[in-house]
């Protein structure tokens, strides 16, 4: 950094172009959005009048906003915990190499590689909430394995629908998580081990106290990269349950539809919101990823 | 050195942008003197079919005009409503677009997005040749701004002639209210078929309208959309009762399900009765099933003599290109040629009544007398009674219904709907 | 964990350690325990691959897992006429963004980690934060801006915005693979008086080729699989197949064989790319691992 500016300057150069697209497409157009979100611009066509927060007022006013927003918060819990359990499992079970392990990781792995538009279009059928003579799907699958009491109405239950939109997603990233648990299990030091059992340490206190503290940071990862997909969550929805289904709602989907009608403050009022919650749980880890790259 | 540094950059910052503009020219928009680009969301079956036959009329009556299909596929039009809306947005208008007659243009209007077509109606005649109840809900402040092409009605019964009577009932039987309907849907549940069929949200509307037109009737119905019918009030709370009753007679996966599913489960004999628009019909005949023999189609219980309306029409956009061509396209429109060939393909009724009908079907007969005998209503679910904004709310609180079955929290949220709606 | 353990992309394929441990009911146990993972994960697959091949004659909720009864190939043909259109769209567009995306994040990533400026650190932090915004939060601002930029609907605008929201993940990607390059490269050419593109083009661009193969597959998957945008900035008649397989499955007319012959068509590059480079398909995962 002590250099003459003459060495560096070129590299801020050819950055330069990045930084200005980033700094529009990302940071401006939020300052844009934010502005839009005070207004009173529930049209298409602007610009609308100061209201300071009265549509975010609106927004936790209603009832069925502050749904939409249970509805995410029992998704994303639904859907860390679906798929770290899971993906640790699938990775503790691969972890120690067997026969046919490459196998397995990319069957695994493979719904990673679709996309939820068309994996939505299976879980539709398979999450069909119709029961008895009409049931397809999973419902069907149950009732001729004779498990017929695990039928369900799936994601028209008012209550717990939104978990059931969780399922495909469980399916479709715990072979990511798991890969990143492989990762981790495979960077702990083979010293490590043979240390542990040295000392005589059995095969589970071993995990417990030497390998799975080390996963912690990439349970930590995660939880960020999970989570964060987690909050934005659209397409799956939309493939399943359709964009005007009131038991799948969430905040993303309020936002298309505000904005297909053309209510722009209000659609803007919720990428706002959904910026704000996202912020929340990224911000500290940046900030964290920062200072670890100062320390180096 | 330096300059070819700052053209690396600079080389970089537009490259995104240059590339992308070498792919760009499939997007139509290259419109020349001849291009009339129709924007519909007319994309399969039935209605590509009476779209097609438009075209092939259209085509005959302007030789030297080419027609562009500008239509937008998916979400029964509201896809295709999202990409108009930008495009009206950026002044990119096509030469001509699909809308429901009736408040469904109230945003355009506003937004000073089409033309108003008042002298052209004096022009070419077409206040004499549409029926006046059509024009009347046409108009806007004494303007009319579009041109239609073709009538539905929405509040028709569908039955299956088989099911019925091995529920032990008479298909030709007519019920007069929908408490004598509630007595036939009851014995067809009793033989465990699903006595009502019904599909996703859209369709729950569609019900929902019917049977506000059945207990209200055509007066009080109209007044829901003025403001001098009470949304909060008890006549509206008996019919969302009973229309929480007729819920219970559907099929539990409603919510997964589209009209054509509906349809198809009373004409597979899965389903007794099904409510839907009459373009259903096109669904039977695609099947060989034929009216009266296999299945019956009646109005809606309690709203015998009312014609549930809704029309299509095309408009003249603010800024069209070839404005020329789109009056072309509406003329053929207009014209009974063009009015014969599509409703004939789509399964619907001229708005035209010069229009020769003779070939029609035998349902389409029935629904040309009526639409000439009965009093008429615009349709809620299709865009006639209120604008999209307010239908948004409708069928957001019906969904919401769909899975909580609560009727006060029904009529609250139908109330503040009509509340938002008048502003 | 964060970005340091990142650089060993092409390396994460970590060959396969037998330990001694593990008696023969514990390796019994394990192997029961992935199968019957394998046949639960592999639930959706089968049944897109025996409906699709379904007929009208096999719609019968009673035979809704089984084989069918006569095999067709309607469905396929049906969503292929639906789908082709897209696919070659959805090619034009993932083409261009993703091998723009890798010049560009290659550049910014070298830069930013060996060709460093005061203030580097912040910038990327900067930049960083734009991978994890929801779009939501942009969306309707951009629709504007695209509108007023005259970008056409379709392809151009899916091809600009893949490319700028592409530029931190692909950033990233490169500069945790350039750390791993001995700053005494540097130093060394800089001594031979080389300036920085230089620098870049005879040291760096020579060893680039495992990370564009990972940065490619990346902005290819993800740009291939986009709905989001998709939907915003293009329609069944100019958009990407992701439209057009959620029309075809959600069209009026409810055809189960098509709209799962349309999936699987679909997901065909995905999967091939996820298939044939799935080494370093798994390589491009870890190194999102700071993103998602």
């Amino acid at each position: 950094m002590r250099r003459s500016w003459r060495t560096w300057a070129p590299g801020l150069i050819l950055l330069l172009p990045s930084m200005v697209l980033i700094g529009i497409f990302v940071y401006g157009l939020i300052v844009a959005n934010v502005q839009t979100s005070l207004t009173d611009q529930h049209t298409r066509v602007g610009p609308g009048n100061w209201a300071g927060l009265e549509n975010y007022r609106t927004l936790f006013g209603d009832e069925d906003f502050r749904y939409g927003l249970r509805n995410l918060l029992y998704y994303t819990l639904a859907f860390l915990a679906g798929t770290l359990l899971i993906g640790f499992v699938w990775a503790w079970l691969l972890e120690r190499g067997l026969w046919g392990e490459g196998f397995f990781r990319a069957v695994y792995l493979f719904p990673m590689a679709v996309s939820f538009i068309a994996s939505g279009v299976v879980w539709r059928w398979l999450l069909n909430s119709a029961e008895g003579d009409r049931a397809t799907g999973l419902n069907r699958g149950f009732d001729s394995l004779h498990l017929g009491f695990l039928s369900n109405e799936w994601w028209s239950n008012e209550r717990w629908g939104i978990l059931a939109i969780a399922v495909p997603a469980v399916w479709q990233l715990a072979g990511y998580v798991m890969a990143l648990f492989l990762a981790g299990f495979r960077g702990i030091p083979e010293e490590l081990r043979e240390a542990a059992r040295m000392d005589g340490a059995s095969e589970w206190k071993l995990y417990r106290h030497v390998i799975f503290p080390q996963l912690s940071p990439v349970a930590l990862s995660a939880i960020i990269i999970v989570g964060h997909m987690s909050l934005k969550v659209f397409d799956l929805i939309v493939a399943i349950a359709g964009d005007t289904n009131y038991t799948t709602k969430v905040p993303a989907i309020d936002l298309w539809t505000e904005y297909s009608r053309g209510d722009y403050a209000i659609s803007s009022a919720i990428g706002t919101v959904l910026l704000v919650i996202v912020a929340v749980l990224i911000v500290p880890y940046l900030v964290y990823t920062f200072r670890q790259e100062r320390r180096r | 050195m330096g300059h070819k540094r700052r053209a690396w950059g600079a080389a970089l910052a537009a490259m995104a942008l240059l590339a992308t503009s070498a792919c760009g020219g499939d997007d139509g928009g290259d419109g020349g003197g001849s291009d009339v680009e129709v924007f519909t969301w007319w994309a399969s079956g039935s209605e590509k079919a009476g779209l097609d036959a438009l075209v092939a009329v259209f085509d005959e009556q302007n030789p030297d005009l080419k027609f562009i299909n500008g239509s937008v596929a998916g979400g029964a039009g509201k896809d295709a409503k999202n990409v108009l809306a930008s495009r009206l947005q950026q002044e990119d208008p096509p030469d001509t677009f699909q809308a429901h007659a009736g408040a469904e243009l109230t945003d355009y209007i506003n937004n000073g997005q089409i033309q108003d077509l008042t002298s052209m109606y004096d022009e070419e005649g077409w206040n004499d040749v549409f029926p006046e109840t059509l024009i009347e809900r046409l108009k806007q402040d004494g303007k009319i701004y579009s041109v239609p092409s073709n009538i539905h009605r929405a509040n028709v019964v569908w039955a299956n002639n088989a099911v019925l009577t091995d529920a032990g009932l008479d298909p030709k039987a007519k019920y007069a209210s929908l408490d004598e309907w509630f007595a036939a849907l009851d014995k067809v549940k009793a033989k465990g078929k699903v006595a009502l069929s019904i599909a996703t949200d859209w369709t729950q509307v569609h019900l929902l309208e019917t049977v506000l037109l059945a207990d209200l009737g055509e007066e009080a119905y109209n007044g829901l959309w003025d403001g001098s019918t009470d949304w909060s009030g008890d006549e509206v709370k008996a019919a969302l009762e009973d229309y929480s009753k007729l819920l219970s007679y559907t099929n539990e996966d409603r919510q997964s399900l589209d009209w054509p599913d509906a349809t198809q489960m009373v004409i597979d004999g899965e389903a007794g009765f099904n409510v839907m628009g009459d373009w259903a019909v096109a669904a039977f005949d695609e099947n060989q099933k034929t009216l009266d023999t296999d299945y019956v189609a009646f109005p809606v219980p309690g709203t015998e003599g009312v014609f549930d309306f809704l029309a299509d029409s095309f408009t003249l956009p603010v800024g069209a290109p070839n404005e020329d061509g789109t009056k072309a396209w509406l003329q053929t429109v207009a014209s009974p040629e063009g009015q014969e060939a599509f409703n004939a393909a789509k399964g619907s009724i001229p708005a035209n009544t010069e229009a020769d009908t003779s070939a029609f079907g035998p349902y389409q007969q029935t629904a040309i007398e009526d639409y000439a005998s009965d009093q008429i209503v615009s349709s809620l679910a299709h865009g006639a009674a209120v604008p999209i904004s307010w239908l948004t709310d409708v069928t957001s609180a019906v969904a919401k219904f769909s899975a909580n079955g609560d009727v006060d929290e029904l009529q609250g949220d139908l109330a503040d709907a009509a509340e938002k709606a008048a502003g | 964990m964060t970005t340091e353990t990142l650089p060993d992309v092409p390396k994460t394929h970590t060959p396969v350690r037998r330990h001694k441990s593990g008696s023969i009911i514990s390796l019994i146990l394990r192997y029961a325990l992935l199968v019957f993972f394998l046949f639960v994960v592999l639930i959706p697959a089968y049944v897109l691959f025996i409906t699709s091949f379904k007929g009208p004659g096999d719609a019968t909720p009673s035979r809704a897992w089984l084989f069918p009864q006569e095999w067709t190939t309607d469905g396929w043909k049906s969503a292929w006429d639906t789908l082709s259109p897209a696919l070659w769209r959805t090619f034009a567009m993932v083409i261009p963004a993703s091998i723009i995306s890798a010049v560009i994040g290659s550049l910014n990533g070298f830069v930013l980690s060996r060709w460093r400026f005061p203030g580097a650190d912040i910038v990327f932090t900067l930049i960083l934060f734009g991978m994890f915004i929801p779009y939501q939060a942009v969306l309707v601002p951009l629709v504007s801006l695209m509108g007023d930029l005259q970008i056409d609907k379709g392809v151009p605008s899916l091809i600009v915005l893949h490319v700028v929201y592409g530029i931190p993940i692909t950033t990233l990607i490169f500069r945790n693979y350039y750390s791993s390059v001995p700053q005494d490269l540097v130093e060394a050419a800089r001594v031979d008086g080389a300036g920085m593109l230089r620098t870049y083009g005879w040291i760096f661009l020579p060893l680039s080729a495992p990370a564009f193969v990972v940065v490619l597959i990346w902005q290819f998957t993800s740009a291939w699989n986009d709905y989001l945008f998709a939907l915003f900035f293009s329609s069944s008649r100019n958009g990407p197949v992701t439209i057009s397989l959620k029309f075809l499955a959600s069209g009026q007319l409810q055809d189960y064989s098509a709209s799962m012959a349309g999936a699987l068509i679909a997901s065909v590059p995905t999967l091939i790319v996820y298939v044939v480079l799935g080494r370093w398909f798994v390589g491009g995962l870890m190194a999102g691992s700071v993103k998602g």
